[in-house]
């Protein structure tokens, strides 16, 4: 780890301009629980962390229009407990739980999650060549280890997927990320937040340079009662999805009349599965049509070698969570 | 050219006690504990937030050491295996782990019990778990929630099964 100075600034004005000074690569820390581990890889190596936990920003508020805005630094695990999130958006919660271990999703926060990086063995060994922490010096994950890695959206550059849990469920939900920087507040629909590498995959997201996320905020979904959140990974718990579905159904009589799917663990940025939702709006609600639409929406799949299971994993994670949610199966 | 590497005052609570502490601002809470103030119960097994070895409550939630900057937790109460009790008196989940054989080595027990401790806190709170049927409402604590909660340790030797068995015993 390189020497660092750390900075608890105790208002947001004061974190931002901390943060904008840009006199030393600077950081910010929430639950350090990514962070942390990168600085001991020497794979980030700021030499100013920002506290971001003593903001304030650490409270669930309802929003007017029946929705919740989620602090910053809200854990993951006080998120997941949350009543209002369990009752009503339980692919959030089952997200969130389904993360990690008791003690990260303690640690964890609202932003740092949506701001954790890809667990790419080659972007976390400095000593490898990667594109995404190294721009230009090539991607070995292509040729190489990657059956964790991903197949929709990727490009020659970079296959890292985004490795978390709760932006899929968020993705599904249409949230939508607050943040403030030295020029003033905005928002990024959460769909737009996490990049396609395309030829850059240095950058993972959208947010500004300078830019302080202060908030996730999530509108209502009535259907999303009806919701929740599979993943498929190598042990049954405290490990990363090889690739995981959110999806919530709204079903008149046996036709599917609204249905959100957004799968995990398989690109860069949790995938909103838009094709699948266009062909099954309408459609009846069986085990065929949902096979269907979770097959045309992999069509569009470049799998590697080694990766080349999720494309069947992610059409039966699919047809499996639908048919849980319609009741048709357990 | 790296910049020195320089120290700064951290106010540690700990065990209930005070310290004052001068440190890297790099230095985890973990390597404070160990080797700075001499509490060497907690463990270090991977220094990378997976194994749970490490386990400390951080303001009573359980919280893996190694990845917290000991900067970053001033101001909060630390308790580590040493300040849950002792020989003389111990915290009733240490009691369990003995009274049940929960360990062979040893190594990974002050995190199991750290683990523990929080873990059976927050099912006291109503917390469900992803194997938790209906998320609205969580209900008692079997084999299966114990293994789910406590997935963020991990024991080398297998102890597995006891260690399950000492924990289902204090929820009962
Ligand atoms: C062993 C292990 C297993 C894990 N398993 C899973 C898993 O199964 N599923 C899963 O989803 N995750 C998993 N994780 C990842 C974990 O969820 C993330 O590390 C965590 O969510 C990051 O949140 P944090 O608050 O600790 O972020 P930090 O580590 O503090 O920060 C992460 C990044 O976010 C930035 N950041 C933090 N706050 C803000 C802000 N307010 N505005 C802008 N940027 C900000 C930081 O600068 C940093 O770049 C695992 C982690 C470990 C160590
Ligand atoms: S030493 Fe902290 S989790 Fe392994
Ligand atoms: S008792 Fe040896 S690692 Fe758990």
């Amino acid at each position: 780890m390189k020497p660092l100075t750390y900075e608890r600034p105790a208002t947001l004005d004061e974190a931002v301009s901390l943060l904008g000074r840009g006199e030393v690569p600077t950081s910010l820390l929430a639950g350090g629980t990514n962070l942390v581990d990168l600085l001991k890889l020497d794979v980030e190596s700021p030499q100013l962390l920002v506290d971001v936990n003593h903001l304030g920003l650490d409270r669930i508020d309802d929003t007017p229009n029946g929705g919740l805005m989620i602090g910053a630094t809200v854990r993951n695990s006080d998120l997941a407990a949350d009543p209002r999130v369990r009752e009503r958006y339980p692919l959030l919660a089952r997200a969130l739980l389904s993360a990690a271990s008791g003690q990260i999703r303690n640690m964890a926060t609202t932003a740092g999650n949506l701001m954790q990086r890809t667990r790419c063995v080659y972007f976390m060994d400095a000593t490898k060549p990667c594109n995404k922490r190294e721009p230009g010096s090539g991607c070995p994950a292509v040729e190489g280890a990657s059956r964790e890695l991903g197949l929709l959206g990727t490009s020659d550059s970079c296959i890292a997927t985004h490795p978390g849990d709760m932006a899929v469920a968020l993705v599904a939900l249409d949230a939508v990320v607050h943040f403030v920087a030295a020029d003033g507040a905005g928002t990024i629909p959460i769909g737009d937040f996490h990049r396609l590498p395309g030829d850059d995959p240095s950058l993972d997201t959208t947010l500004p340079a300078g830019a302080i996320i202060t908030a996730v905020e999530v509108p209502p979904l009535a259907f999303a009662s009806t919701s929740t959140y599979r993943k498929a990974r190598d042990r049954r718990s405290y490990a990363f999805a090889l690739a995981s579905v959110a999806a919530a159904i709204d079903v008149d009589g046996d036709t599917v009349r609204d249905i959100r799917i957004a799968l995990g663990g398989v690109s860069p940025r949790p995938w909103r599965a838009h094709a699948a939702e266009e062909l099954l709006r309408g459609a009846p609600a069986t085990a065929d049509s949902f096979r269907a639409a979770a097959e045309a929406e992999l069509a569009a799949a470049t799998p590697t070698g080694e990766n080349a299971l999720k494309v069947d994993l992610v059409v039966r994670l699919v047809t499996g969570v639908l048919l849980e949610l319609t009741g048709s199966e357990r | 050219m790296t910049p020195p590497v320089t120290t700064q005052r951290v106010d540690l609570e700990v065990n209930g006690v005070q310290h004052a502490c001068d440190l890297d601002p790099r230095t985890t809470l973990l390597d404070a504990l160990r080797e700075h103030l001499d509490l060497t119960g907690s463990k270090k097994g991977c220094d990378h937030g997976q194994c749970g070895a490490c386990t400390v409550l951080v303001d009573g939630r359980r919280t893996n050491s190694c990845l917290l900057l000991a900067v970053a937790a001033e101001g909060s109460t630390v308790t580590t295996i040493e300040g849950l009790g002792g020989p003389d008196l111990p915290h009733p989940v240490q009691e369990a782990f003995l009274e049940h054989d929960a360990y062979q080595c040893g190594y990974c027990t002050p995190g199991q019990i750290c683990s523990a401790v929080g873990m059976l806190d927050e099912a006291a709170q109503g917390w469900p778990s992803v194997v938790t049927d209906d998320l609205t409402d969580a209900g008692e604590l079997g084999t299966d929630e114990i293994r789910e909660r406590m997935s963020g340790n991990i024991c080398r030797c297998g102890a597995y099964v006891n260690i399950v068995t000492a924990i289902a015993a204090v929820d009962a």
